[in-house]
């Protein structure tokens, strides 16, 4: 396998001060390296990582020609960067260095056992020269990215993208499923804080998406298939009857969300009249279809912040969770809802409120509220609310409001107000429903496409939630607005700017080095069963003419389909069977 | 070796040889949760048993039976397995598959005799410095009470 030259391995042991040389007698596991196979240098340092430190390994590496190096100091998950970097600077390929960890994983936790830390610290500098006995150098392959986008959705947030990206002057393709562009916001009315009219926010966006030399816009048209990898998509959608194709670079997703309609029943919504939800009252005065009302009574948290939190299945995940997702969206209508909170519906219930009250000053509004959460500057909202006079009622959940139709047309609610501790009736002229933002089922659809994964709430998951919020586990692929979670239009029109800078770092940068651990195919044992193509959740591994291949680009490095291999077939790159196996048999002493 | 097991010698400090068994354990982590999970109960300075030696991979995924096997048959009184928590693996499910594969594993491992104790799955995050600790202490304490593993060659040493 190693058709390189005898390895010639040298051992740095550091004392971290007195963190390691406190405990462990550094000068013993100096000496015991020494009498290791393939050692041909070992030394000792106050502080390796220190200048000196990183000279003497360099002046090691030229001296006596090393073409390994193993540092046994701290973690790797901090230092190995320095000293791959180090090692590089001397000439020899990172991918050549090791770290043998005896500070967190040996003289921290074994401070009071010097003699059993001593011995654990040679073990693990055995296991670490045994490992680098193996290491190979590795190559941190180059992809091109094409300097054009995909942006799904024409929402606030894909129509932001869209503008973003074609403004820093790369070709965008927009694609929307409906014949309209515009989104959930071509549907509300006014929208909070500045009570504006929405189709002054989300027209001026339509105009340069349909003006810009650079956006093409597909309305009404599907995506039918996506296939390559970062920098290198292909893009397949159907317009009617016509296939369109091109390459793209990179995918901003911003599919949005659906409102979630209560099932039949749930408050009597469907069954009286006059029982709707937020987003319907919204339509209903944007078109003047509300005839002033005398009292209108809002309940909050409607089927948001209930029903069981999903929890993965242990076994065999990728069919029953999607199956799962799936029967949760088609069959939402036999649910309780969703568990987590929609964020924007005590604001979007707020405004509604004071719409009303602008309008018609005589009547009354009551948001029933379990919690209020209007966050940021919102709470002077909610403070104009009080004093125009809105009336806030505390229920719990446990005690959900009682509703039914009088003869003469009203809706009577029943609540017990926990505030003042009585049951309270109102009867109303409208009950709006303040319902959560919820996933669509096409988003199903569209992460098996891409090949993305849906959070445990059903909507698109950021690859970290704190470190890279727009950012998808595929690389290339980044997520906008309300896709990921409930969102209001500022915060859409934010992310749909970040997802777009952090496209457009790729595209400027037109290439890319991707992950030199990647998986490798050896094709005279491969049996093209299939099984790594399966498994791998990145799509990295293609049957093509009866071998399976791999496609680098789009390999993580996790190793799930070098284990899985019935034919040990796949070589894990730097991680390789022999690489750990020979770690494994160091680790017995004789 | 045990508290009672060792003499403290007045002398010179250094403990006296004894014959308790000390088991060698094998300890597989994952790079993103349960190394940094070992890290942090190193940083946190959780004192724990000197048994364990833990070899890294990028993901429990990456983790073929065989090595378990081999590490067996090479002497390891016992092994372990580490990964993220289900949902949280780097790789989006490279633990399910771990997980799965070591479902046969124990299967195996039961047709050949081997203690059901002796190898284990667990899921350690990168926040359970704590857990990690206990484990590797509840480990130490379970393949104590088991004996030397008994495949292990008689070249082999004990700790």
């Amino acid at each position: 396998m190693n058709t390189m030259e005898e390895p010639k391995i040298g051992v740095f042991v550091c004392h971290c001060g007195v963190n390691i040389g406190g405990v462990v007698r550094v000068p013993e596991v100096v000496e015991y390296a020494k009498t290791l196979p393939n050692v041909a240098w070992a030394e000792e340092n106050l502080y390796t990582c220190s200048e000196a430190g990183l000279a003497s390994i360099r002046d090691a590496i030229k001296k006596n020609g090393l073409n390994r190096v193993v540092v046994a100091s701290c973690t790797p998950r901090t230092h190995e960067p320095l000293f791959r970097a180090t090692c590089e600077e001397a000439g020899l390929n990172k991918y050549l260095f090791e770290m043998a960890n005896i500070r967190e994983q040996c003289s921290w936790i074994h401070s009071q056992e010097p003699e059993e830390a001593t011995t654990k610290a040679k073990d693990v500098v055995r296991m670490s020269v045994a490992r680098a006995r193996w290491l190979e150098p590795q190559e941190e392959p180059e992809v091109d990215i094409a300097d054009s986008a995909l942006v799904i959705g024409g929402g606030v947030s894909g129509l932001t993208a869209a503008a973003s990206l074609a403004n820093q002057g790369f070709q965008v393709h927009l694609v929307e499923k409906d014949p309209q562009l515009g989104g959930m916001a071509r549907r509300l009315g006014k929208i909070y804080p500045t009570l504006q009219d929405s189709s002054e926010i989300i027209d001026p966006l339509i105009k340069t998406a349909t003006s810009n030399q650079k956006i093409r816009v597909y309305t009404s048209a599907t995506l039918k298939d996506v296939s390559g990898y970062v920098g290198n998509f292909k893009v397949a959608l159907k317009r009617g009857t016509e296939d369109v194709n091109f390459d793209v670079g990179t995918i901003v997703l911003a599919s949005g969300s659906l409102n979630y309609e209560p099932p039949k029943g749930a408050y009597q919504y469907g069954v009286v009249k006059k029982v709707v939800t937020q987003l319907q009252l919204e339509e209903m005065m944007k078109q003047d279809k509300l005839a002033e009302p005398e009292r209108v009574l809002m309940i909050q948290c409607v089927g948001a912040r209930t029903g069981e939190v999903w929890t993965y299945e242990l076994s065999d995940m990728k069919q029953s969770f999607a199956a799962r997702l799936l029967s949760k969206i088609l069959g939402a209508k036999k649910e309780e809802g969703w568990p987590y909170c929609s964020k924007i519906c005590c604001m979007n219930a707020i405004k509604n409120a004071i719409r009303i009250k602008e309008l018609w000053p005589k009547a009354h509004v009551d948001i029933l509220f379990s919690d209020l959460r209007t966050y940021k500057e919102y709470e002077d909202f909610y403070r104009r609310a009080r004093a125009l006079e809105v009336k806030f009622i505390r229920y719990v959940r446990e005690i959900p409001p009682e509703i039914s139709e009088t003869p003469d047309g009203k809706v009577n609610v029943t609540v017990y107000d926990t505030l003042a501790g009585v049951e309270t009736q109102f009867l109303c002229d409208l009950v709006v429903l303040s319902t959560p933002l919820c996933p669509s089922k096409e988003d199903v659809m569209l992460a098996r496409l891409l090949k993305v994964p849906l959070g445990p709430d059903g909507f698109f998951m950021e690859a970290h939630p704190k470190l890279r919020p727009v950012d998808c586990q595929s690389d290339g692929i980044f997520i906008a607005g309300t896709a990921c979670g409930p969102k209001d239009i500022p915060e859409s029109i934010i992310s749909a700017n970040a997802a777009a800078a952090r496209a457009s770092i790729l595209m400027a940068n037109k290439k890319l080095k991707t992950e030199a651990l990647t998986a490798d195919v050896n094709t005279d044992l491969c049996i093209g069963c299939g099984l790594c193509e399966e498994l791998c959740p990145y799509g990295a591994h293609k049957i093509e003419g009866g071998k399976s291949r791999t496609i680098a680009a789009l390999c993580r490095g996790c190793g799930v389909c070098a284990a899985d291999c019935p034919r040990h077939a796949i070589t894990m790159r730097h991680y390789n069977d022999q690489q750990i196996l020979a770690q494994v048999e160091a680790m017995m002493a004789y | 070796m045990t508290e009672s097991e060792s003499v403290a010698n007045a002398e010179d400090g250094t403990k006296i040889e004894t014959t308790a068994f000390d088991p060698r354990i094998l300890v597989f982590t994952c790079n993103w949760c349960s190394y940094a999970g070992a890290d942090l109960a190193g940083t946190s300075r959780l004192q724990h048993p000197p048994n364990a030696r833990l070899v890294r991979t990028m993901c429990s995924g990456r983790i073929d039976p065989v090595f378990v096997l081999e590490a067996l048959r090479d002497g390891a009184d016992g092994v372990i397995i580490t990964g993220c928590h289900p949902g949280d693996c780097h790789y989006v499910k490279g633990n399910f598959r771990a997980e799965k594969r070591f479902n046969f594993l124990k299967m195996a491992l039961k047709q050949l005799g081997v203690e059901e104790d002796r190898v284990r799955l667990a899921w350690v995050s990168a926040g359970e410095g704590e857990k990690f600790s206990l484990l590797i202490k509840d480990m130490t304490d379970k393949v104590r009470e088991l004996g030397p593993n008994p495949f292990k060659p008689a070249s082999v040493k004990s700790i």
